[in-house]
């Protein structure tokens, strides 16, 4: 019995716990912009605003969920449900502490990989069944983006996968006892952290939604709860991309004094807040230059990436 | 692990079929997505983790996007979907519906006529594909590389030819 409720219960506070802090990172962002452009930001309603997240859920859970007349239903309603599926299924495979696991799979690297190559359904699907301009246009713009950085993402991985010898995040994280793989893997840091800002599609690569030539771009002709499952659907993908950047190039759960949770969620929290820094300092790049930047520049420095460790393990071992 | 299976491949088979059948292309093919989710479970049970992996990053995750953005580019809008349901009459499943009741009893006759074979699973770790691939199979991946870089060289080639007009 002691078996099967541990999976369960772990599982349960997983889930609900990334879906109120992804949550609550709306609020977070934008308290945390407003602070680096001088402003005050949602601090209304509850200490230092922080119930403006429960007023925004009550709102969007209570505004007319509308399905437009020419749009393909059955798509239209699937799409937002593809995203947090996706997203939230990767975190299956991450390592929260020793103890705080969903499973331990030999494949886990490639397991994230696959599901966030499923999350670009969520795009395309969602502007295809819109059947409008904004929305298509949008979703082609994602498509591309994400099929291409997914590319990168993978190679810049690879890198880990030599030096630690393992698929398996568990492993990943216990090959970093005595360096942390920012170290020795700079290069597929960097490119890892590029390809992750631009799978979350997020500024300065929000161009699928730039909202100032495309209106809200691939989510145009969504409202309410669908909406709001695009909206946390991004903010989990932050805390994704957060996590395991934290699991394999800083250590994950490795770290002194304190508990090791703790130093997870810290150095999670810690690359979120990165992420939202550079929402507030960056501009927008043009679409043809984020792919030519792409493939001219982020493909032959991952390859080389992975060529230089390699032949370096080669030669150490 | 046996109900799994078999559930899986009922998925597989049935989504197949909705595949053939839609209309909407953009219905079918993620129906063909369904199916490939599933036949990257029938690997995962049969212990092959890796290939299951692969399958659902190549097939479901690239390949399948790259369909459906071809067909958002095309758009082909309900026209289309009358041309193809004139398309899907019973003259038109006669052929097909000969040729695979054939290769079903043929199938039929081989299970029956073998009788029960023991499965012999092993998990097959990355490690080993790496090797089989780079050892007896290393022809097979020289030929692929060279196919995938005529592609490559083609369409370098078209996408130039495009941009000098």
């Amino acid at each position: 019995m002691k078996n099967i409720f541990i999976p369960l219960i772990t599982i349960i506070g997983i889930l609900l716990s990334l879906t109120t802090v992804s949550a609550g990172l709306i609020w977070l962002e934008r308290r945390l912009l407003a602070l680096w452009q001088d402003r005050y930001g949602p601090n209304r309603v509850g200490p230092f605003g922080l119930f403006q997240v429960i007023a925004d859920m009550i709102k969007i859970f209570a505004k007319e969920d509308w399905v437009p007349p020419f749009a393909d239903r059955a798509v239209f309603i699937l799409a937002p449900a593809i995203i947090m599926i996706a997203v939230l299924m990767s975190f299956a495979v991450i390592p929260f502490a020793p103890a705080i696991e969903v499973v331990n799979l030999d494949i886990g690297l490639l397991f994230f990989l696959a599901m966030s190559s499923l999350s670009i359904y969520s795009l395309a699907l969602s502007g295809w069944a819109s059947n409008s301009k904004y929305s298509l246009l949008g979703a082609l713009r994602g498509a591309a983006q994400m099929l291409s950085y997914e590319v990168f993402m993978g190679l810049s991985l690879m890198g880990v996968v030599i030096v630690s010898g393992s698929f398996n995040m568990r492993a990943i994280v216990e090959a970093q006892r005595d360096t942390w793989f920012f170290i020795p893997q700079f290069p597929g840091f960097i490119i890892f952290f590029i390809s992750g800002l631009a799978e979350t599609h997020r500024l300065p690569f929000d161009l699928p939604e730039a909202e100032n030539e495309l209106v809200a771009g691939y989510h145009t002709e969504y409202s309410g709860i669908k909406f709001g499952m695009f909206f946390v659907g991004e903010y989990l993908g932050i805390t994704l991309i957060s996590a395991l950047i934290t699991t394999l190039f800083f250590g994950g759960w490795l770290g002194p004094v304190l508990p090791p949770v703790v130093w997870f969620l810290l150095k999670t929290l810690l690359f979120i807040c990165v992420f939202i820094l550079l929402r507030a300092s960056l501009p927008r790049i043009r679409f043809d230059r984020l792919m030519s930047f792409g493939w001219k520049v982020i493909l032959p420095l991952s390859l080389l990436n992975v060529a230089i460790t390699g032949a370096i393990v080669l030669l150490w071992s | 692990m046996n109900e799994l299976f078999y559930i899986s491949s009922a998925v597989a088979a049935a989504s197949t079929i909705m595949v053939i059948t839609r209309a909407n292309s953009v219905h079918a093919l993620l129906y063909l997505i369904v199916s490939l989710l599933s036949v990257a479970v029938i690997f995962y049970i049969l212990g092959a983790p890796f290939i299951a992996a692969l399958e659902v990053i190549i097939y479901a995750g690239a390949i399948m996007v790259l369909f459906v953005f071809v067909i958002m580019m095309l758009n082909p809008g309900p026209q289309s979907e009358k041309q193809e349901r004139l398309l899907l009459t019973p003259r038109m499943w006669a052929g097909p519906a000969v040729l695979s009741l054939i290769l079903i009893s043929e199938l039929i006759y081989a299970l029956t006529s073998a009788g029960p074979q023991a499965a012999t699973l092993r998990v097959v770790s990355p490690k080993d594909i790496g090797v089989s691939l780079f050892g007896p199979y290393a022809i097979g991946v020289e030929l692929a590389s060279i196919l995938l870089l005529a592609g490559l060289i083609g369409v370098y080639h078209i996408a130039q030819k495009g941009r000098q007009d």
